[in-house]
């Protein structure tokens, strides 16, 4: 998928050099009038999401320093069920499962291939570069809000349970059990100016779900990464298959899975020669279509 | 939870109980003389709600006793799943399922059924483990404003099923919450297939249940103001026979979480699985079941070391399980569709020490070796 989008782009930059200044700016096309927060640059402690295991035994990811040297924008609220219905109405992507359309509720019941349609949707409206956050990004914006899910117990108890067993109370003792999705504004604002982040819903990010073994002095060894199953975040940080839209259907039979499934968007800040691919790349749709 | 009764009633049993006691196995074989039921003692028990039990005796002490239970009829409004859907609920002392009574083969239950003037409805009750008049439902039928007190001898040891009967819509009472379950255990404990005693630490009571809750035109559950307005539109689903929910005690995840069962490694636990209208197949994910009495009554030998059993509707199991390994079981109907996506899935959390003989990671996931 990754190396399709590649492809095209490569094509779009050939085309670009035959437009040439042709082509209009973007920013003089209407966008929709979606608060935006501006993380400022800065660095924090960053668990890494995923499953770690050192000498066979599961452990805590390994915390480390992320610095982010520029500041990045992103969505204030989640993504609003009306604005998702556009895109429903537009046909380019299909309807949620939460069945409404109202302005004042995050779009819940979509999976992470409906956050990326809509993330392409969303770009080609606006002329913009949108994208899901990845669980750094989310994380750094998320500040007071993160939720540490490292567990802290003795390595190497011997108890394979232990671990489980330590998870499911934290998850359990932080279950607020009202599912129904509220209206912008109900959890809260954070440090940075971000809306209900770790209510009840949660938020799939762009981050691949990775299996690593960490070496004797702390550093991750080796790692597998599945891009079939996305990092949600949010209370307790899930992973979930790219289709999944509800997670309660596709949690595991023996944990606790996230109450609703939804998302914020990041919009990249594009170099002007990455503004030219994305329109040259909408004029090759244009003439394709 | 369960903790065994202290013995208060042990220094009273005299001689007269011994005697009784040895005559008791044999009270089955034929009509014995009635006893004089006035003379014998008394005990009123008081319920608690699902999935926990009254304390109780898992063996008799001294002779049969008069049982008194009080059930009061309570119709509520319920939220039955994480997204609010409310049901018009019918219940015996407001919990779904209805609170579950104890007592022993040859002891007598005297139940009062209370129906305040609150309620819309006339009310009644059928008890599995009695013996005639409908279960008792001929003898209960109270209005709103009526109490009502009938007296039956248990005279099966197993677990029952209870329900509301009242003529004309009992299948409309009994989906809307009104059933629970009835526990008559042996006067000498429960026992395997050999003779030998069987002790529990614990018991869970999973009362299972399918529920039938209209839609309106845009596929959302409805919801009513009264029960006399849900009526008609729930009728209609359920004659569909396919619930809307299937849930453990009442509401998807009533046991999950915050609200997951607990038991140690070691410890046995009793489950009573009842259900009052639909046939069910519970399933203990990574246990079994030691002895399972999937008919639920103690007369017969119990099953050994199943891997799912069979609840018929309108009846209910009983299950004994010792634990031997700590984590997180998932205790659900095993049609799985009804487990993970109706709702019927209770959590257990068992701690204690791993038992590496019974199971071992050889080798947690890695890449895939290349040579
Ligand atoms: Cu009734």
């Amino acid at each position: 998928m990754r190396l399709m989008i590649e492809a095209a782009l490569a094509a779009a930059t050939a085309l670009t050099a035959v437009l040439g200044p042709a082509l209009q700016h973007p920013e003089t096309r209407a966008a929709p009038a979606l608060p935006i927060v501006v993380v400022a640059p800065g660095t924090f402690a960053f668990r890494s999401p995923g499953e770690y295991l050192k000498n066979g035994w599961p452990v805590d990811a390994p915390e480390r320093t992320v610095t982010f040297q520029r500041g990045f924008e992103i969505m204030k609220d989640e993504v609003s069920a009306a604005d998702y219905a556009a895109c429903v109405a537009d046909g380019a992507c299909k309807a949620s499962e939460s069945g409404t359309a109202s302005a004042a509720l995050p779009v819940t019941g979509v999976s992470y291939r409906d956050a990326v349609a809509y993330a392409a949707w969303l770009s080609a409206k606006t002329g913009e570069n949108w994208r899901l956050p990845t669980d750094e990004e989310w994380s750094f914006a998320a500040a007071e809000r993160l939720h540490d899910d490292s567990l802290g117990l003795p390595q190497e108890s011997g108890n394979p349970a232990a671990r489980w067993l330590a998870r499911y109370r934290a998850e359990a003792a932080d279950d607020k059990r009202d599912t129904q999705p509220k209206p912008f504004g109900s959890f809260g604002t954070n440090s940075k100016g971000l809306a209900d982040i770790s209510g009840n819903v949660w938020e799939w990010t762009a981050t691949c779900y990775t299996r690593a073994v960490v070496g004797n002095d702390g550093q991750v060894a080796h790692s597998t990464e599945n891009c079939g199953v996305r990092v949600v975040a949010g209370r307790h940080r899930g992973y979930m298959s790219t289709f999944i839209r509800d997670g309660r259907s596709g949690g595991c039979a023996a944990g606790l899975a996230p109450d609703n499934l939804g998302f914020r968007l990041v919009r990249e800040k594009l170099s002007l020669v990455g503004r030219m691919r994305l329109l040259a790349a909408e004029a090759l749709q244009g003439w394709l279509g | 939870m369960l903790t065994r009764r202290e013995a208060l009633m042990g220094t009273v049993a005299g001689a007269a109980t011994a005697a009784l006691l040895t005559t008791m196995p044999e009270a089955r074989a034929a009509a014995e003389p009635p006893s004089d039921i006035s003379k014998l003692p008394r005990e009123h028990v008081e319920l608690v709600a699902p999935p926990f039990v009254h304390a109780h005796d898992q063996v008799a002490i001294g002779g049969p006793k008069v049982v008194q239970f009080h059930l009061t009829v309570k119709e509520q409004p319920m939220v039955i799943d994480d997204e609010g859907t409310t049901m018009q609920a019918m219940t015996y002392n407001g919990s779904i399922p209805a609170p579950m009574m104890v007592v022993h083969e040859g002891d007598y239950v005297e139940l009062t059924l209370t129906n305040p003037e609150t309620n819309q409805m006339l009310h009644n009750i059928d008890v599995h483990a009695a013996t005639g008049g409908l279960g008792g439902a001929k003898l209960m039928d109270v209005n709103p404003g009526e109490q009502a007190t009938f007296r039956f001898k248990a005279t099966r040891a197993g677990a029952f099923v209870y329900h509301c009967a009242p003529a004309g819509m009992i299948p409309w009472h009994v989906v809307s919450g009104m059933n629970g379950a009835l526990l008559v255990l042996p006067r000498d404990g429960v026992k395997d297939g050999d003779g030998r005693r069987l002790k529990y630490d614990r018991v869970f009571y999973i009362g299972e249940s399918d529920f039938y809750i209209p839609r309106d035109a845009k596929g959302k559950f409805r919801k009513y103001a009264s029960l006399g307005d849900a009526y008609a539109d729930t009728l209609e689903v359920m004659r569909g026979l396919i619930p809307t929910h299937v849930v453990f005690n009442g509401k998807a995840n009533a046991l999950t979480g915050e609200h997951a069962l607990k038991a140690k490694v070691g410890e046995t636990v009793l489950i009573i699985h009842s259900e009052a209208n639909r046939d069910t197949r519970p399933h203990l994910i990574g246990g079994h079941g030691d002895y399972v009495w999937e008919q639920g009554k103690f007369a017969n030998p119990p099953e050994k070391d199943l891997e799912t059993w069979f609840v018929r509707g309108g009846s209910a199991c009983a299950a004994l399980y010792t634990f031997r390994q700590p984590g997180v079981y998932a205790y659900v109907n095993h049609n799985l569709i009804e487990a993970a996506e109706l709702g019927a899935t209770a959590h257990i959390m068992v701690d204690g020490e791993w038992n590496d003989d019974l199971m071992a990671q050889v080798q947690a996931p890695i890449p895939i070796p290349t040579h």
